[in-house]
């Protein structure tokens, strides 16, 4: 129930062990996967000590936290709003010290009205300040629905641009924690339906800084959304981290037999689920979209144009979900070049289930791999006499 | 105390006011003093099976707590500090009335007669909700805030209209006043002379915001007033005030005179929930200045102080506790497994096909695990 800490510190539930689910999370947390997507640095201890250069190793949530400060002391439009981001510093901690640091004015704690909130970001946007909301968690958004959809979504197209609210609206998302329900949903799909709002969802610490920075700086409303399963990683990253302009998939891994498209939480078991690939024979190409909204349908295509097959991931239920958009714009895009039908893996199409079942519900590298079997392999023409040896032996 | 029928609004405002103070019938001390406003005093054995309940209450609570520290349940959010509010929301019901729990009222479910292991199970891990709400009449716990609070409103009119003289007692924090549900719910009972009372227990904070950040009201109490809705505020820490101005108020609701709204002053001696660190927000000096108006020993001086509390009484009531407490460590110690594929088997009243194709997948998935179906 809630402060974040406290239901978030029980833990990830690693696949494969329903006693552990109440382990405390300790740092051996840290999916190996994407650990393995850090630069080799040594890490030193904490995020305010800085490595060798610019370089500093720090979690993904102290990423988002730094990246709140720099935003915050490179335009004083920045505010930060919501519940318990003042004193607390946030449930997850993310607004930690920017009460201190900037004052009131620009780090407030408000009622507990999830709309209330959202509606009077809109007037602090329509007065030209940069709000950025904390929703606490992915279903106490909710309530604000209205507001995000009604108004922060369409207010610029209503008023032909004059009046565009500028704002990020953060939401941790997604489960994994060995959170209570309410505590887990992965609800991208509403915010992606709606047009008008950007919506990015960062799997790297570096990520984490440049996204929010650059969801900050963006022109339009975005929703940025943080798997909480990630909040903990650790990794170095080279501050101010800025990437690409908001709107670019990253490949995380180069592969030659299949795609996998996702993004957020399940980026690190994509990668696992690549690595398990590999040793029978599957060569995997892993995109991470980090933004669902806008959709960079160049990396994507040109990825599975290169492979000829595409398997979608992500965490949130399948049926409508972001995965059937990937699935469509990947069919319309590369059916000449598709060996095979493009496939999601996805949570089942159940409400969040109990945290002691939660990671029967996510998709993990079973259920990937299941997938991968079911690519057609053996309809193909046996084209193996044209690869190098050690290719795909499937 | 009651709403009179009257002509000057004037009067009719008073009506619905609340006292200018929280009542009260005991000092910290467990003594009587003059400030209940009238209302009637609840029975002895009533304020017994109170104390009693209180007592269970704490010592659930603690061990609830250890257990979640302990890493055997999630983090659990304690009520100690509310156990007059916790035990009195559930005495001032009839079994036929119906109660509207938030994720702190344990406690409430507790005295309602749930059994504790089925009020753990969220915490548990095992399903969002333990325990029959049909058979006991009390709502899963709601975690989004005050989104029960309509949901209790519009069952007490259901009932009503059905004819019977069932009442709905939705609880809610301060914090969740802030919310738009729980105006909603207010005017809509108003609206519909619904006969439900809302009990907020005003614990001074929302995590860790402070009642001064949710509202600039003279008090929550005041909230009532505009909706038409009559309110009440009352220390919420005096168990004989709570179960005197709960009755009250039920009462009032199943005499047809429309819904009520209850302020209780507390304060959550606790943190948030298990792993919150509550240092960040509240000062200890704070927290010292409630620990001595502690709400069972201000109860228990009282009793023992009219004769109605021996040392065999109490005795018994602690001997009761700690059976309570070894239940609880043993039900979570050897804690059942639930068969995976239980989240796809109430999500429609008759499965979809869609859903028997993702199960079947489950399971295959769980036999290529090797794990098994755990
Ligand atoms: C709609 C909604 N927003 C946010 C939360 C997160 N949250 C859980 S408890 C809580 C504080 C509630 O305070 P209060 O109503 O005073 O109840 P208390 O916890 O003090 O009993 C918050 C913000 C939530 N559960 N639901
Ligand atoms: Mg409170």
């Amino acid at each position: 129930m809630t402060t974040g800490r406290s239901t978030a510190v029980p833990s990830r539930a690693p696949a494969g062990s329903a006693e552990r689910i109440w382990r405390v999370r300790g740092e051996a947390d840290v999916p190996p996967a994407l650990a393995a997507l850090a630069p080799d640095t040594d890490t030193d201890a904490d995020g305010d000590e800085a490595g060798p250069a610019s370089t500093v190793t720090m979690t993904m949530t102290q990423a988002l936290n730094q990246a709140l400060r720099d935003a915050m002391a490179a335009d004083e439009r920045v505010l930060v709003l919501g519940e318990d981001v003042g004193r607390l510093g946030g449930v997850f901690r993310v607004t930690d010290g920017l009460l201190a640091a900037f004052g009131e004015r620009r780090c407030l704690d408000t009622p507990l009205a999830e709309a209330g909130i959202v509606g009077f970001a809109v007037g602090l946007a329509m007065y030209g300040l940069r709000p950025v909301v904390e929703l606490q968690f992915d279903a106490f958004a909710y309530p604000a629905f209205e507001q995000v959809v009604s108004h922060v979504a369409k207010l610029g197209a209503r008023t032909a641009g004059r009046l565009r609210p500028a704002m990020v609206l953060r939401i941790p998302y997604g489960g994994g924690v060995g959170a209570v329900e309410h505590h887990s949903d992965s609800s991208e799909a509403y915010y992606a339906h709606t047009a008008g709002l950007k919506v990015v969802t960062p799997a790297t610490v570096a990520d984490a800084y440049s996204l929010l920075r650059d969801a900050i700086d963006d022109p339009d409303p975005v929703v940025f959304l943080e798997p909480k399963r990630l909040y903990w990683t650790r990794s170095p990253v080279d501050l101010p981290a800025r990437a690409e302009p908001l709107g670019r998939a990253a490949l995380r891994r180069a592969g030659r037999d299949v795609t996998v498209v996702t993004y957020g939480a399940t980026v690190p078991v994509a990668l696992e689920a690549a690595e398990a690939a590999a040793g029978r024979g599957w060569d995997v190409e892993v995109v991470d979209l980090r933004s669902i909204v806008p959709f960079d349908d160049g990396t994507v295509v040109a990825s599975v144009r290169r492979t000829g097959r595409c398997v979608v991931l992500h965490e949130a239920q399948g049926f409508a979900g972001v995965g059937a958009e990937i699935a469509a714009r990947v069919q319309e895009r590369c059916f000449h070049s598709l060996a095979a039908p493009v496939l999601r893996v996805t949570g089942w199409d159940v409400p969040y289930p109990a945290p002691k079942l939660e990671h029967h519900h996510q998709p993990g590298v079973a259920r990937i791999l299941a997938a991968f079997e079911r690519l057609q392999w053996d309809d193909e023409p046996d084209t193996r006499w044209l690869d190098p040896p050690g290719g795909r032996t499937s | 105390m009651t709403t009179e029928a009257t002509g000057g609004l004037g009067q009719l405002v008073a009506g619905l006011l609340p006292s200018p103070s929280p009542i009260r019938f005991l000092d910290p001390a467990g003594e009587p003093v003059d400030e209940h406003g009238g209302y009637r005093p609840p029975s002895d054995e009533l304020t017994v099976r109170a104390y009693e309940a209180m007592a269970l209450v704490r010592r659930f609570d603690t061990q609830a707590t250890a257990l979640a520290r302990q890493g055997r349940i999630a983090a659990f959010p304690s009520s100690s500090g509310q156990e007059a509010c916790q035990a009195g929301a559930a005495l001032a019901l009839r079994p036929g009335d119906w109660l509207f729990p938030t994720y702190r009222d344990s406690g409430a479910l507790l005295s309602r007669g749930v059994d504790p292991l089925e009020v753990l199970a969220p915490v548990r891990g095992h399903r969002h909700c333990g325990y029959d709400p049909l058979a006991h009449r009390c709502a899963p716990m709601s975690t989004p805030l005050a989104t029960q609070a309509p949901h209790g409103t519009g069952l007490a009119v259901a009932a009503r209209w059905k004819g019977t003289d069932e009442v709905a007692l939705v609880l809610l924090g301060d914090g969740a006043t802030s919310e738009g549900d729980f105006h909603e719910a207010l005017n809509f009972a108003a609206v519909f002379r619904a006969p439900v009372v809302f009990l907020v227990q005003n614990n001074r904070y929302a995590i860790s915001v402070p009642l001064s950040r949710q509202s600039a009201a003279p008090s929550l109490a005041y909230k009532g007033v505009g909706y038409g809705v009559r309110a009440e505020q009352v220390d919420g820490n005096d168990a004989v005030a709570v179960l005197a101005v709960l009755t009250e108020a039920v009462g009032h609701a199943r005499a047809g005179l429309g819904p009520m709204l209850v302020e209780a002053h507390t304060y959550r001696m606790g943190p948030h929930t298990s792993s919150d660190d509550p240092g960040r927000y509240r000062d200890d000096d704070e927290v010292a200045m409630w620990r001595v108006r502690d709400p069972i020993e201000r109860l228990r001086a009282y009793l023992r102080g009219r004769g109605l509390l021996g040392d065999a009484a109490e005795a018994a009531v602690a001997a009761r506790a700690e059976t309570l407490a070894a239940q609880v460590r043993a039900g979570v110690a050897d804690d059942a497994r639930v068969a995976p594929t239980e989240m796809f088997d109430h999500v429609y009243a008759a499965a979809p096909p869609v859903l028997a194709e993702q199960r079947a997948a489950l399971l295959s998935e769980l036999g290529a695990d090797g794990e098994g179906a755990r």
